[in-house]
């Protein structure tokens, strides 16, 4: 059986078209992943991303706990800052990455993807101390993604809250009745577009009134719903991993390009040995970006080769560039400047073709 | 969706157009997979003068998100393409039964033609 988000009638009654994902039955576009996007590039877009997981933990033992589980530095976080991290585990694989919110010094909330959900639960279950608790409250909170050069201007139209003075990073607490009479919405900035934005959190009660009073507020910018197509090709643009796809158990942090957020210097933390041999190491492979300098579009799974056709890669995720106009992917290859430095030109097997595709660094918009 | 009663469909949701003169068919993809694609940037085809049999693989179909291959709704030789979709791929997704045509083929059997759907088959199908 899959879930619906509470905004399943707004969705329905702006046409879109519906796909699982995560076990859930979520709009994959509505006007066209290429409309979407561009409109998020240029004006602005709404989209539903409640099937992302909410964890929330509390008690005397909480900052400790968090910064046991993940790799970034929570230690810094200041009440009202977030932080993107990754949570490995003993082998320094990636179980999941998440965005940790600090509300107060012993109260976190802990924002994880949709796939991971039970897995993360478990696993932050298994290693919890005393002095915490930890909560799955992923089933009471909808979460709307508001992301475009236009998001400020709009929601600043909904609420007297000072949208435009959030920093990057930085989180306006849920306070009561301050958003068009919603009681506890939380305000972020911080999205996975590329582009200024916002993400608003709140019960899940009321995000069908949330939703349709950004929608209404935003018509006349230009705001367009966009589903989860153009957030992937958003996303993929912008240079950002996707869990399962550049992210895996089986992919630690360092080859990833994450090594930003594994501070191993920290303090002791779930996974830390193992990164440390890692990165002493040098990872066996690393993640690229590539353009394509031929027609055709690259897809996850499809090989790298060399120029010459032989297969040294895999492409983890690959589309067509709304921006650009030509092919992108994201791939992992050897970790040797022979295959990593920028401009070098590697091959993607399309089918029965070697295609030619440049290296470059994302993100690939810009 | 659109379906135009006269034609014949396939289940790989392909059209099949057949000629006045009875020999020769034209061929493209359906309203519905057009939708299913979503925007198309790419469509890549055989070159003309190639003789497939029925079900083989005459082009493909890239979209943002996917990417599909197109088979022979039957067998017979390419006799020409849709130009126009080097450079307006699109219109595949705005006219999928005129502008947005891809082949067109002399056919080597015509009776094959009645192993197609017919518009209501095809529109149960994808109902």
């Amino acid at each position: 059986m899959l879930s619906r988000t509470s905004l399943f009638d707004q969705h329905e009654a702006l046409g879109a078209r519906m796909m699982e994902f995560a076990g859930f039955n979520m709009p994959v576009q509505y006007s066209g992943i290429v409309d979407e996007h561009m409109a998020v590039r240029q004006t602005a877009g709404l989209f539903d991303v409640s099937h992302m997981g909410e964890i929330f933990v509390r008690g005397p033992q909480a900052g400790a706990y968090v910064q046991r589980l993940i790799t970034n530095d929570a230690g810094r976080l200041q009440d009202g800052h977030a932080l993107y991290t990754v949570m490995c585990n003993e082998q320094g694989g990636i179980l999941d990455d998440l965005v940790v919110y600090r509300l107060k010094a012993d109260a976190y909330l802990l924002v994880v993807n949709a796939a991971n959900i039970e897995k993360d639960y478990a696993w932050m279950c298994a290693h919890k101390p005393t002095g915490a608790e930890v909560y799955n409250v992923s089933d009471l909170m909808a979460l709307l993604a508001l992301q475009g050069p236009q998001s400020l201007e709009i929601a600043a139209r909904i609420t007297d809250l000072p949208v435009h003075e959030i920093p990057f990073y930085r989180f306006l607490q849920p306070a009561p009745s301050r958003f068009m009479g919603f009681d506890k919405v939380m305000l972020s900035r911080t999205g996975y577009t590329g582009e200024i934005g916002l993400e608003l959190y709140c019960e899940t009660k009321n995000a069908p009134a949330l939703w349709d009073a950004i929608m209404n507020a935003g018509q006349s910018l230009g705001l367009k719903p966009a589903g989860l197509g153009a957030r992937d090709t958003l996303r993929l643009e912008a240079g950002y991993c996707l869990y399962g796809h550049e992210l895996t158990e089986a992919t630690n942090p360092y080859e990833a390009r994450l090594g930003w957020v594994t501070k191993l210097d920290k303090g002791d933390f779930l996974g830390r040995e193992a990164l440390a041999t890692i990165k002493a190491a040098k990872p066996e492979r690393m993640l690229v970006g590539l353009v394509m300098q031929e027609r055709g579009i690259p897809r996850a799974g499809y090989s790298v080769t060399t120029e010459s056709g032989e297969a040294i890669g895999v492409v983890t995720s690959g589309s067509q560039s709304p921006v650009l106009g030509t092919g992108i992917a994201l791939a992992y290859v050897p970790n040797s400047k022979y295959f990593t430095a920028s401009d070098r030109i590697l091959g993607i097997q399309i089918r029965s073709k070697v295609v030619l595709a440049k290296v470059v660094r994302p993100p690939f918009h810009a | 969706m659109n379906t135009p009663s006269s034609l014949h469909y396939t289940q790989e949701h392909e059209w099949v157009r057949l000629r006045e003169d009875g020999e020769t068919v034209v061929i493209g993809i359906t309203d519905y997979a057009q939708r299913e694609l979503g925007d198309i940037v790419f469509v890549e085809l055989e070159p003309e003068g190639d003789e497939l049999d029925r079900e083989a693989v005459f082009g493909s179909v890239e979209a943002v998100k996917a990417v599909s291959e197109l088979f022979m709704p039957v067998s017979g030789t390419i006799t020409a393409h849709n130009l126009t979709l080097e450079s307006n791929p699109e219109l595949v997704n705005a006219d999928p039964y005129g502008e947005g045509w891809m082949i067109e083929v002399a056919l080597r059997d015509p009776s094959e033609l009645d192993k197609l759907l017919s518009p209501e088959a095809y529109e149960a199908m994808t109902a």
